[in-house]
């Protein structure tokens, strides 16, 4: 864990997020997107363009639709109007490179599998040669530290470390982009600080485009290049907020920044209008 | 181990003390027999071969009966539980069906086969697959939605998604519904075998209290509950030495 954080650091002294973030032509393109059931109109027109290695998060206050969003990127759910694109192609089915962490850790993992069997599925789905996967799982274990863990079955695992498993499986498909549905929600508060540590370094590291739903706003924050606020009845876009604070961030030093501080501010104030 | 003995202590108990207000009271009766007795007519049975050749075929109805049963019920399970609509389409067919006592067929049974082997198996299976067959259904329904839509955002193929998550995801439920109707299976093979088919362990416990032999009674109904207690055991072993995952669940729940 210390590794990949020590390795997080290095690559942003090399590579300053800002300036990668100038210039890139969007991964993802939304154009007005909206989504029905019968009468009830859930997501209604949503624009947005998000790029290759933009760290995005949506917030918004409850049955404003985020997962929802979340689904119809994934393909996992098709919209009612409107285009989705990836790549330049229209998205109607999941595609391989796209992962999810799902918030329901022990939903989403196979119980009957262990550990490494369970990163393993993602390689098998992949067709990936069963010389090469030990390889690969030992080192995505490691990446999320659970080496020592590997033939613990998911019901061994506390609820950090499963999520841990998740993410690791998620990466075992090699994906361009992480979605990523309140994956923290369930976790303490020390625990979840760890896993935003983590997941910014293995996206960082990956160059992986992450889209990160959550309702926890501080956590928006610290993650996102971008971050998305939907309102509710039904579902839109509010504001699109830039952060520009710098990287790699820090779980104090970040937090206590002027500009975090009027953002977390900016943002409450956006919710509490719904609450 | 120390807890296995302990649970040991109250049968010993019992016998003990059966033992010792036979021989105080001179017991000579006609439905009972002092424990010493018991355990005389017990390797009497065994070393003529007697309640082995009994138990053979007890167990031979048993395990085809729950073969046949099981079979089925696992088999339109999984149709049931794949195929809401046809599952619907047959709810009043299957639960007219199912109170029905299985002994209560035995009359059709006798008819269509005659006594033997075919009689009791068709008895059994019809005992046996209700329970399975319902059993798997819910299993079938019970796979969270949530594992299929991590098969299809990991793009896994039919097939792959029906060997790695829908087989795995079922298996330890159907292994309990076994476990069940493998009961099931031994409770009803005895009982057809007292009321009608003269083969088998309940054909003699039946002939041994007909002739007024206590002793030889009771020495066939121990072997019965042994039998029971053993095939539960292993059964049990079994399924922890398979889904070791399983239990780890339900302990932790």
């Amino acid at each position: 864990m210390t590794a990949t954080l020590h390795q997080f650091e290095r690559n942003f002294e090399d590579a300053p997020r800002a300036a990668a973030k100038t210039g890139r032509k969007p991964l993802i393109s939304l154009k007005g997107v909206g989504l029905s059931f019968g009468s009830h109109e859930v997501l209604q027109d949503i624009n947005v363009d998000i790029g290759e290695g933009e760290f995005v998060c949506v917030i918004g206050p409850s049955g404003c639709g985020k997962t929802t969003l979340l689904r119809i990127l994934s393909g996992l759910i098709q919209a009612s109007r409107g285009t989705v694109s990836y790549r330049g192609k229209a998205q109607t089915e999941p595609a391989s490179d796209i992962a999810i962490v799902f918030q329901d850790y022990a939903n989403a993992l196979l119980p009957w599998r262990t550990a490494s069997q369970n990163i393993s599925l993602a390689l098998e789905a992949a067709a990936t040669p069963r010389a090469e996967r030990k390889d690969r799982i030992a080192h995505l274990l490691e990446k999320v530290g659970l080496s020592k863990h590997a033939d613990k079955y998911p019901s061994e695992m506390s609820g950090g470390m499963q999520q841990r498993l998740q993410i690791a499986r998620c990466l075992a498909q090699n994906p361009s982009v992480i979605l990523m549905d309140e994956p923290f929600g369930a976790l303490d508060a020390m625990t979840r600080q760890k896993l935003q540590d983590e997941i910014l370094a293995i996206v960082s590291e990956s160059n992986v485009t992450a889209f990160f739903v959550t309702h926890d706003l501080e956590e928006a924050i610290y993650l996102a290049d971008r971050v998305i606020a939907l309102e509710p009845n039904p579902g839109r876009i509010a504001e699109l907020i830039d952060v520009p604070l710098a990287r790699p961030r820090n779980q104090l030093t970040t937090r206590e920044e002027p500009e975090f501080l009027a953002l977390r501010r900016k943002l409450f104030d956006f919710v509490l209008r719904y609450e | 181990m120390m807890k296995a003995l302990k649970g040991f202590a109250l049968p010993v108990l019992l016998l003990v003390l059966w033992q010792i207000w036979a021989t105080v009271a001179g017991i000579h009766s006609d439905t009972l027999a002092a424990p010493v007795d018991i355990a005389v007519a017990f390797v009497k049975g065994f070393s003529d071969g007697t309640i082995l050749s009994a138990t053979g075929m007890t167990l031979t109805a048993a395990a085809g009966g729950l073969l046949i049963g099981a079979g089925l019920g696992i088999v339109s399970g999984f149709v049931f539980g794949l195929l809401p609509p046809l599952s619907r389409l047959s709810r009043v067919t299957v639960e007219v069906l199912r109170p029905v006592p299985a002994v209560a067929i035995l009359p059709i049974a006798l008819l269509v086969f005659g006594f033997g082997y075919a009689m009791e198996m068709a008895i059994i299976a019809f005992a046996c697959f209700f329970p399975v067959m319902l059993l798997t259904e819910s299993a079938i329904r019970q796979i969270t939605p949530r594992l299929m839509e991590v098969a299809r955002v990991m793009r896994l193929t039919a097939t792959q998604r029906t060997f790695k998550i829908v087989f795995p995801a079922v298996l330890p439920r159907l292994f309990l519904a076994l476990r069940l109707a493998a009961g099931i299976a031994l409770i009803v093979s005895v009982t057809v075998e007292i009321s009608a088919n003269p083969q088998g362990l309940g054909y003699s416990l039946m002939m041994a209290g007909q002739s007024l032999r206590p002793a030889d009674m009771f020495a066939i109904l121990f072997w019965i509950g042994l039998i029971g207690w053993a095939l539960n055991w292993v059964l049990v072993r079994t399924e922890l030495k398979l889904f070791p995952f399983h239990a780890l669940r339900r302990a932790a729940e």
